[in-house]
Order: structure tokens, then sequence, then C-alpha cells
């Protein structure tokens, strides 16, 4: 039904999309083998920034800092997100587009009105620290899942879920057999986004966070005045090549799954 | 449904040991969760970023068994917004001359007690008269690092010899020069080029001073705080006005370039240590500052930092080819033109922050 | 049916307490002066006219990248959704992949690449072409917003199309509707829910985007984003800075309420 031409096509766009979005990424890991402190100069290949990374201990913390704040903000989140998702379908259209629009806030407002809103607020009633870095990172995530989770929630079909109430299955039951598996994709992109702008995240970080705290962003702005440290480059190659593995073994379990390769043959099929 | 389960487990497993493994790589204590005010014997330090030898701070806890918690933040007025706010109480602030004045007309700032001070003789008394601007008795701020704003260029894109701001106004460089992108470094140019003084209040003058920026606009290609060090390093720009430090590091990288502090004149800055009113640990905040000027300190964040410092102790013991770089240590001459930034009030600073958001509109 | 409800409960005390107490704040900040007495000059500024192009120029660019990450977006969901059935995870994380490296990182390789001395003019050089000069323009400034938010635009398109039915499009095909038909009729209204989310993450962060207009604009353009950042970082007038965010809100929340009326006949059938 396709023809080859057009197979062609199809792949050397998806190829060119990626291209751009991972050129960047492709001159960080190029920067993080130059000798030269400078950015814009080629001083020689060198490993050096893996080896003194491995030895800055200020790094290091900032990174756990990041991956546990990152971590726990994202699945809390997560959580929260789809929950809401879920007892939002039965409420009436205007509730559900009152509190839409109340979780789009923390996304509309510049980021330094959110960071110095929430600032002000835990100076009030707590002390600056992890709890409020915490805080305002779940914040900033919930929008993300709750975008990626509500029209996947739309989507699903409502008269299987009712055909298994009819059948005697317990919503519980339903909802877990069908109604979950159907909106796991968003959830997973709303876990994956709220994840990714809680990673990158400066500003609100910044005025939230507590005394001696420091995340990878936080270290990476601080560096931008006086020059970005390559380490941060090594770094960042470090955890691409990471995720990158990851995948591959996912991709890998995907396909020893039977149920994957009959979604996958089913797929073929279609195309 | 189960596949899902496996990753996420698979993704939990790979967070862990990625925790378990920074975690072993160093072992302090990152969790500084609100001891702020807490133990007696602490010290919260905020600095610039990237602004000290951390090294010193080891040595400093070392000696004196007071634990630091560094802070850094990245331009001033951040730091500003997140003193004011009284979230944390910071004990001692590194920052520049015209937010300490701010400060010190604030009422926010306290008297350093010099009398327990070992090594404030340390510093030149050239620098400390220059620090009078903004401190009169200096008894609020103890100098760290100073610098002048000059230009910045190319040798091999620009064929005269550069001594004049006008410069910046030449056709010849459209597209190729680079602006300070800080408000009162930006309005140093036309105000020196006018004979004016930088600490001016007139608002003719500071609105003709505003109409040369306007005029120039279009031939600038950015405007950059320290970025332009990059963009100077890689021969994008032709020229730039820029912080001598910066200078100095792009110098290093591109044998190209020159930097001069033009024949009008400018600003000389300073970086000043000050205790402000959040302190809680107000003599570990002095000895803090004392260890700073200890010769052996001054020099190893002397030679990390590499801006111009105010340490008569550590200058004398740099070798001739280091005192006589003209970048960081300028003539006398040259010195003698520069004027130091001071606070010009509530009610110019805000004519400055009005004229400022109109020439980036414009 | 109640029961089911309670399950948001947890997200809207949440919401309460920190996203409506915050906003209180900006609301109490917004409507008073700087010395504390009531005032509506704060919202009034907007209409200063460099507060209005500084809206507008934002408007402009971020409806520019919007449209743009669709455009580019669509297609590639569309034939992702087609060939990758079954390894939907594995996509979706080569998408977000490029974001878990730092915002500021990326946007300085940007930067090296976009240079005036930069690798594409490099490459362009190398072929003996002409160089451009993107840096430091409006230009800039949309590649950049394109380029970060892309994958915000991409993974819900992605996600609802692969939902659609490849039975009702194969059905479609049977009885006879051509290629256009078919899109028009199945595809593109079957995958508006992503579209919407998708444009939604886009536009609304971009709008208030500012540290793109400063590194890959060179400070030159205002936007609104940067008047608020400078009212709160630099001239300290948070009354002014709260002023200006609630304006901006009120206009994205108009926006959105359109959008939603737009959206609200298909909503009904959808609805889970």
């Amino acid at each position: 039904m396709v023809s080859r031409g057009q197979k062609f096509l199809e792949r050397f766009y998806i190829g060119f999309v990626f291209f751009l979005l991972y050129a960047p990424i492709l001159i960080l890991i190029v920067c993080s083998f130059n000798a030269s402190k400078a950015r814009t100069v080629w001083g020689g290949f060198t490993f050096n920034w893996y080896v003194s990374l491995a030895q800055n201990e200020e790094v290091m913390a900032a990174v756990r800092t990041s991956l546990v704040l990152t971590f726990s903000a994202a699945l809390i989140a997560t959580i929260l997100g789809t929950l809401a998702c879920i007892g939002m379908t039965v409420m009436k259209k205007n509730s559900q587009s009152a509190i839409m629009s109340v979780t789009n806030i923390p996304m509309l407002n510049a980021d330094i009105v959110t960071g110095i809103a929430i600032m002000l607020l835990f100076v009030r009633f707590a002390g600056l620290g992890m709890m409020s870095m915490l805080a305002a990172h779940i914040t900033l995530g919930v929008p993300y899942v709750i975008l990626n989770v509500m029209p996947k929630l739309k989507q699903t079909n409502r008269s299987a879920y009712e055909a298994a109430l009819d059948l005697g299955a317990t919503p519980t039951y339903a909802f877990r057999k069908i109604v979950l598996p159907d909106i796991m994709p968003g959830v997973l992109s709303g876990f994956l986004l709220a994840f990714t702008i809680s990673l990158d995240d400066f500003v609100i970080t910044y005025f939230t966070k507590g005394p001696g705290i420091n995340t990878i962003s936080t270290m990476i702005y601080q560096q931008v005045r006086r020059g970005i440290n390559p380490e941060m480059y090594a770094l960042s190659t470090i955890l691409f090549l990471v995720i990158l593995v990851f995948l591959w073994i996912v991709n890998r379990i995907q396909n020893d799954e039977p149920q994957a390769a009959e979604a996958q043959a089913k797929g073929k099929v279609a195309a | 449904m189960k596949r899902y389960l496996k990753i996420i487990s698979l993704a939990g497993v790979m967070a862990a040991l990625l925790i378990a493994l920074v975690s072993c790589a160093g072992d302090d204590s990152a969790s500084g969760e609100s001891a702020a005010a807490g133990g007696d014997n602490t010290l919260v330090v905020f600095n610039y970023g990237d602004y000290i030898d951390i090294e010193t701070l080891d040595m400093f806890t070392e000696e004196t068994g007071i634990k630091v918690q560094y802070e850094q933040y990245v331009t001033p007025e951040d730091m500003y917004t997140k003193y004011q706010s009284g979230a944390i109480p910071y004990d001692v602030i590194c920052t520049s001359d015209y937010i300490i004045e701010k400060m010190i007309q604030a009422g926010e700032v306290q008297e350093i007690d010099r009398s327990g001070m070992k090594y404030y003789d340390n510093l030149d008394p050239v620098y400390l008269d220059f620090c009078k601007a903004f401190d009169p008795e200096n008894k609020y701020a103890v100098p760290y690092f100073w610098g002048t704003v000059g230009i910045c260029y190319n040798t091999s894109m620009v064929d005269e010899e550069i001594d004049s701001w006008d410069i910046l106004w030449d056709e010849k460089y459209a597209g190729q020069m680079v602006m300070e992108n800080s408000m009162r470094d930006a309005f140093i140019v036309p105000l020196k080029l006018a004979g004016k003084s930088i600490n001016t209040t007139e608002e003719g003058e500071l609105l003709e001073a505003q109409e040369k920026l306007k005029e120039q606009k279009r031939l600038v290609m950015a405007y950059m705080v320290d970025e332009s060090r990059d963009a100077m390093i890689a021969g994008d720009a032709a020229m730039a006005v820029i912080y001598s430090g910066d200078a100095t590091v792009a110098m290093e990288y591109n044998e190209d370039l020159d930097y001069v502090v033009p024949k009008e004149g400018s600003n000389i800055w300073f970086d000043c240590w000050f205790i402000p009113d959040s302190c809680k640990h107000k003599s570990n905040a002095e000895k803090f500052i004392d260890f700073m000027n200890r010769e052996d300190i001054a020099a190893m964040n002397f030679d990390y930092v590499y801006y111009g410092t105010p340490n008569k102790a550590v200058y004398d013991e740099l070798d001739d080819e280091t005192k006589e770089d003209t970048t960081i240590f300028p003539d006398e001459e040259a010195l003698m033109r520069c004027e130091v930034y001071k606070y010009l009030g509530e009610e110019t600073e805000k004519f400055y922050n009005r004229l400022w958001k109109e020439l980036k509109a414009y | 049916m109640t029961k089911r409800k309670m399950l948001a409960g947890p997200y809207l005390v949440w919401a309460a307490g920190f996203i409506i107490l915050p906003l209180f704040m900006i609301l109490l900040y917004g409507f008073t002066s700087e010395d504390g007495g009531f005032t509506f000059s704060n919202i009034a500024a907007i209409a200063d006219p460099i507060h209005l192009s500084a809206l507008g120029q934002s408007i402009v660019i971020a409806a520019g990248s919007t449209v743009i990450s669709l455009l580019v977006s669509y297609p590639l969901a569309y034939i992702l959704s087609k060939r990758t059935s079954g390894k939907t995870s594995t996509v979706i994380m080569m998408f977000i992949l490029p974001m878990w490296i730092n915002f500021m990182l990326r946007v300085l390789a940007l930067q090296m690449i976009l240079a005036n001395t930069g690798i594409l003019n490099g490459i362009l050089g190398f072929f003996g072409l002409e160089p451009l000069h993107i840096l430091y323009s409006r230009k800039a400034i949309l590649i950049g917003m394109t380029y970060d938010y892309l994958p915000f635009m991409i993974l819900p398109l992605y996600n609802a199309m692969c939902k659609i039915d490849r039975d009702l499009v194969d059905a479609a095909a049977d009885l006879g509707a051509g290629r256009f038909i078919i899109f028009s009729k199945v595809i593109l209204p079957l995958s508006m829910p992503g579209v919407i989310s998708g444009i939604i993450m886009v536009f609304i962060p971009s709008i208030s985007e500012f540290a793109i207009a400063d590194i890959l604009g060179g400070s030159k353009i205002l936007l609104i984003g940067n008047v608020i950042e400078q009212e709160f970082n630099l001239t300290n007038n948070w009354n002014l800075g709260s002023g200006l965010s609630l304006v901006l809100m009120l206009f994205i929340f108009g926006s959105m309420a359109v959008m939603n009326k737009t959206d609200a006949d298909q909503e009904g059938q959808l609805l889970w």
C-alpha cells in the first residue's frame, strides 16, 4: 500500500528531525573532550575533564541532589496529576475547566514569578531547604502530567469500561484492566516531562533552595559568568550515554515481550 | 501493563544505582536541610559563582573549626532579591560596590569590627581610598577583587589603534560590536564620551546619553555581560565593552586580542566582602574576612580568579610579567581617569531603569 | 461516582496550597503600590507602549514557534505512530533524551552552531556558500524556542495518534475515502486532543520565556518575560512585575477559553 518512495521520505524526515534535536548534544559531547577551557577554541583531545569530574565532590553532591529531587518530584507529581485526571472525568464541565485553568498557572507564569511566590510562602511558614525545593518542583511538574494524561483519558473507550462493569467487574478492577493500560503511555510521558522540567529548572530552584544545596542546574548557571567548566560537558555526556544504554535495554525487553511482538506485527499489517 | 511495570522498575533500579554511585564518590553531607540558622559554629557565605578557590574554604574550616555553608549567585540583583526576602540568614556576602552602597544607605550593612583582624594591613591603601567613594570611612566593606571597564578588540579585525569610546559609533564595525548588557556599565560609554561623570544625576545628561545609545543600537551585534568573552575568543565580534577580568581570560585564548581603558576615562569597580544585617555569626564572619586577607589565601584566590587584587602583600610577591600586565593592573595614569560608582538614590535609579527599558524596547 | 471524584482531592489540596496561595500573593503585590496603598496602576501599566510592544513581540514569537513546532511535529508523530506501535516508550524517550541535557548548555551549543564564525557557517563555507547571519536576531530566538519546546509538541501528538484505531482508517479507505478525506475526517479530529495539549504546552510557557531571547537574541529584543523578570530582579519593583504577570495570565486564560469553546463539541462524546 505504501510506495517505496514514500517510505524513504518518511524515514528521511524522521532522521532529519532527530538530527536537528541531537546536533547540539553532539557538540556538547565534542566539547567534553576539548582540552581548552574556552568553549569556542579547540585545544586538543583530552579525557581530563572526566577524571577531574569524578574527583569533584561538589559536582557529585549536586548530581545526587538533582537525582533525588527530580525523581521524587516527578513521581509525586505523576501520582497527584493522574489521580486528579481520573477524578476530573466525572466532574461537571465547568469545574473541570476551572481546575484546568488553575493547573496552567505555574506553567504560564514567568519562572521568576512562581519562584518568588513560593519562596515568600516558605519564608513565611517554614524555612527554605530540600522540602521547599521539592514542593516547588512538584508544583511545576503537575501541569505537564495532567496535560498528557487528560487527552488519553478522553480517548479511552468508555463502552469497554461499561461493558466490563456490566459483566460484573468491580470499578477498580475494570479500571485497572481497561483504563490504566490505555492511559499508561500518557502517564509515562507526563512523568518524563515532569522529570525533564524539574531537572532543567534554574530560576525556581535558585529562589527556593536552602543554603549550601546545589543542583546540576544551579551549578551550571553559576558558572556562566566566569565560563562553563568543561566538567559539565563531561557530566552531560555521561548522563546522555547512561540513558541511551537504558533505552537500548528497554527496547530489548520490549522486543522479547510476546505481547509487544504481537502489537508490532499488527502495526506492520496496518501499514 | 506488565511491560510498563518492568520498565518503571528498571528505571527505579537505574536511578537507585546512579544515586548509590554518586554517593560513593563523595560522602560529605549535602543534606544542608535547614541547618542555616542552627549550630553556632557555622557561617553562611554568599558569593558570585566560581569566584573563590574552593580549597580556601576547606582550609578555613580546618583551621577554625567553623563550618561554611557556601552559596553562589549569578548577578548582584539575584543576590539582592534573595537576601531581601530574608529566606536565608547570610553571614557574609561578597558583591559589587554600587549594591553595597545601596545597602549601606538602606541600613542593611553592619559595621565591621577590625580590632581582631590581623591581616587587614595587607590591603593596599590606594584601593581603600577608592573604596571611600561608597564607604567613606572604610567601615563596612573590605575589597576582594577589583577591575576596570574597557574595550577588548581583535587586532586582526580592527585596523586602527583604539583609544576612545567613539569607535563604538563607527559604521565600519556595524554588527561586529558587543555592548555591555548591564545598565550602568552601558551608560559609562556615552557619559564618558561626552565628558560627564558616570555618577551624574542630571536627567538632561542621562537623556542625551540614552539618545547616543539608541543611535548605536543598530550597530550593536548583541548586548552581553560576561559572555562577551566567548564571542571575543571565537572571533565573532571585533570589539566588546568588557570587564578587565574577562578581557584577561579572553586574551589568554586568542592572541589577537587587546584591551584598552579609553582615554576619556571609565569605571573602576570593586567586589567587596561585607556583613549584612541578617548576620547571625558576626565574629565568625569577621574571622572569615580576615582569613581572606591573609597573604597565602589571597594569593590562592588571585591565582584562581585572576582579577586585580587589592592585597599588597600578594601583589609584591608577583613576578614582573604579571605586575606589568596592564589589563589586570592598568598604569596609574589610566586608573586616575576612572571613577567608582556611587549609588544615585532611588529617584535617579528609577529614571535610569526607565531609560534602560526604553533603550531595550527601541 | 463521588468516590472517583475524591481522587482529585489530593491534587486540589496541593493546588490550593502551592498555586492559589502564591497567586494571592501575586494579586496582593499586583494591586498595591510600592508604599502599600491599593492601586490599579500596575495593571494599567500594560498600556505603556513599551509593555504593549513587548507583549506583542512575545505573542508573535510564541505563536510562531508554536506553529512551526506543530507543522514539524504533526507529520513526524503520524509517521512514528504508524511505524512504531509497540515501542511507544522507546520513541517517547528518544524525544525527551535531548532535553535531559541542561537547558543552558543546549542553548549555548545552539549559539555555537548559529554564530557568525559558528559551525553552520563553517559547513556552508565548505560548500562555497554565503555565510548566514542568524544569531542575535528574531530568527535565532524563533529557532531556539522551537528547538526547546519541540518535544512538548511531539509527545502529546504522538500519544494521541497511537490511540487512533487503524481499523477506522482502513474502513474509511475501504469505503472509498481518499487520503485527504481520511486525514480530514478521521485522523485530524481524532488527534485533536493531542494537538490542543501540544499547543498549550508550547505556547503558554514560551510566552513568558526570556532566557532564550537574552542568549540567542543578544538581548536586543525586549519580550514581556524580560520586562517581568527585570521588574522583579533588576528594579526590585515586585508590584509592577506582579501586575504585568496578572495581565499576562488574564490574556492566556482568555485565549484558552476561546480554545475550550471550539473544543467543546467533540469533547462531549469523547469524554470517558
